[in-house]
């Protein structure tokens, strides 16, 4: 590097640099959370509602028994089993489906296949776990995934 | 050694190995499971051998960056650690912690280990890479602080060097967004948008900080280039880092639910990250070309020269390949990513890890460098692991080039699981060559075992060698 680009300039850079885009992006974190009402289905939420206490129930069972460690959700997870953000309109809009589809799993597995686990989930819970899948497929993604294949 | 409690680095760098022996096995575990799905179900599902995959490689990664802290910064600050006791007794406490958490993975269903825990008091698990019960969390809380006091309270004391400010900088921030992983609102779009506050600004943000400072001090220790040169380098390479990460989280905001403006911020500044990387692997070689000083250990130097190559090629290069937003639209959550993760983590942390302990080991069983017999396994470990690390990243990429064809791009889109067992091919590869990569691990360990034995080598010796060499080392210096 040339001799007139001083230790203290590059300095400089890395200090006034570091806290200008760092508030930038606070700002813009701001700005997102303005704009978020419009598109996460917040009001869905509502824990004063039996939906909105379903979809965190839901949510909860989601983080409890680590399905991110297999599937993805919103395109973040494992990679080893199917998308699931768009799993509610993948099975026809159906909370039924995916109900029927997480009880079937075999216990012991399917030889030589991948197979999710059986859970034994109590009717509530499948309840919850599939209002909190119709919750995340409502979510403006901006139009991704690309198809319903996910 | 220069002073004496730089040697509690030693017990950090025995844990970081075994704890990178464990990420391995558990890696092949999962990467049979990818071609023989009922392999070790239900006893090790997937998920588990991912947990104990993902989170074996991020304990041993902070383990490195603790020793490598441990050791540079007396070093630098020309003073004893504050409380070498408390480094101590620090590393049993996280030791543990994690060993604990593990044998909870393995042994407990991870529903029963929430409920266990106590997850639902204050819900932070089953979130990816931030699986650990909230307990051990707050463990990791109390171990980051006291060794942020420790290494804080040296630095500060002692004499004030670049690398050791920016150091203190990246493990600060190391902290500080791990707080983040605390905050798990219902609201699946915030609590996404804040999780990448603990996972993006680590791994693209601040532990680059650390990657710099580290691979800074192992080059002025073993190329006698003058500090000042290496500090302007250093400071350039941090700050493009931040100026082009910061804003690049927005690369993370494509599709989850945030404003669309962020396909512009994230793909137009996620698109110059690779220039802090290329600025690194200049200034590696830069260095190195310009050396004062023939350091006799060469592995270390490779290891170095190697870490700069390999966070350009995995980060740089295999991030951009994915990073602009008409791309990801077709690209994300798919093979490509595991891809880009792979090489990615290898090259920029796991090798810059072993370049200090590569570095410092010899150092701390009291010799300079280890003996030829042992710096040559070493140096096959680098080639096998490395070339290995690459052909699994080509292997994935060709998976993720296929599996996106097929399930996203052509007229007639496939499930998920069909186009899976129509790339099998590839994760067949992918698994024999992570066998090769378990070989290079076992010769890298076993390399410690063959120093133990012999003599080291010496930088007197060195010289006389180059001296008698028809004045090689005239020409260099």
């Amino acid at each position: 590097m040339a001799q007139t680009f001083t230790k203290t300039m590059a300095r400089n850079i890395f200090y006034g640099g570091s806290v200008f885009f760092f508030l930038l992006f606070l700002a813009l974190t701001f700005d997102t959370s303005m704009a978020l009402p419009e598109r996460d289905r917040r009001e869905v939420l509502d824990p004063n509602t039996e939906l909105g206490r379903q979809i965190a129930h839901g949510k909860a069972l989601w983080e409890e028994n680590n399905c991110i460690g297999c599937h993805s959700l919103l395109g973040e997870g494992a990679y080893f089993a199917p998308e699931l953000g768009n799993v509610y309109v993948r099975f026809g809009n159906n909370t039924e489906a995916i109900k029927a589809f997480i009880q079937s799993r075999p216990a012991e597995g399917i030889p030589g296949r991948r197979s999710m686990p059986q859970f034994n989930f109590a009717p509530d819970q499948l309840e919850a776990i599939a209002q909190f899948l119709k919750y995340a497929s409502e979510i403006n993604t901006a139009g991704w995934p690309p198809n319903k294949q996910g | 050694m220069k002073y004496p409690s730089q040697g509690v680095a030693r017990l950090y760098f025995i844990a970081a190995i075994a704890l990178f022996a464990a990420q391995i096995l558990f890696g092949l575990i999962m990467g049979l499971q990818y071609v023989i799905g009922d392999f070790l179900f239900p006893a090790i599902p997937f998920n588990v051998a991912r947990m104990v995959h993902t989170n074996a490689l991020i304990v041993w990664l902070l383990m490195g960056f603790m020793g490598a802290a441990y050791y540079l910064v007396p070093e630098e600050a020309e003073r004893d650690l504050i409380a070498p006791w408390l480094a101590k007794l620090m590393f049993w406490i996280f030791l543990v912690a994690a060993a604990l958490t593990v044998v909870g993975y393995l042994f407990v269903p991870y529903a029963g280990l929430a409920k266990m825990t106590g997850n639902e008091l204050l819900p932070t698990m089953g979130r990816e890479f931030l699986e650990q019960p909230t307990i051990t969390k707050i463990g990791i809380v109390i171990v980051a602080l006291a060794f942020l006091f420790n290494i804080g309270g040296t630095i500060l004391t002692g004499r004030k060097t670049v690398v050791n400010l920016v150091l203190l900088i990246g493990l600060v921030g190391l902290a500080v967004f791990f707080l983040f992983s605390f905050y798990n609102p219902t609201n699946l779009v915030l609590d996404k948008y804040f999780w990448w506050w603990v996972v993006h600004l680590w791994v693209e943000g601040v532990w680059e900080l650390i990657l710099g400072s580290i691979l800074a001090f192992v080059l002025i220790k073993t190329t006698g280039v003058d500090r000042e040169v290496v500090e302007k380098w250093l400071y350039v390479i941090i700050a493009m880092t931040l100026i082009t990460g910061i804003i690049g989280t927005g690369h993370h905001y494509y599709w989850i639910g945030t404003p669309e403006y962020w396909q512009w911020w994230g793909s137009i500044f996620s698109a110059m990250e690779p220039i802090p990387f290329f600025m690194m692997t200049v200034f590696a070689f830069n260095m190195v070309n310009r050396r004062r000083r023939n350091h006799p250990n060469k592995a270390a130097m490779l290891w170095a020269l190697g870490t700069a190559v390999m966070a350009f090629l995995g980060a740089g290069v295999w991030g951009f390949l994915h990073t602009l937003s008409p791309v990801n639209y077709y690209t994300h959550g798919t093979q490509i990513t595991a891809a880009h993760g792979h090489m990615a983590f290898y090259g920029a942390y796991v090798m810059i890890v072993l370049a200090i302990i590569s570095y410092a080991m010899p150092i701390m069983n009291g010799r300079e460098a280890n003996s030829q017999r042992s710096q040559v396994l070493e140096m096959w470990s680098f080639w096998l692991m490395t070339v290995s690390m690459v052909f699994i990243t080509l292997f994935l990429t060709a998976a993720g080039i296929l599996q996106v064809y097929l399930q996203r791009f052509s007229d007639a889109p496939m499930q998920f699981m069909l186009v899976q067992d129509k790339i099998a091919i590839f994760y067949w590869l992918r698994e024999l060559t992570g066998l090769v990569f378990l070989i290079g691990l076992v010769l890298y360990i076993w390399s410690f075992f063959v120093a133990s034995k012999e003599p080291g080598l010496t930088s007197a010796a060195v010289d006389q060698a180059l001296k008698g060499n028809g004045g090689t080392a005239a020409a260099i210096a």
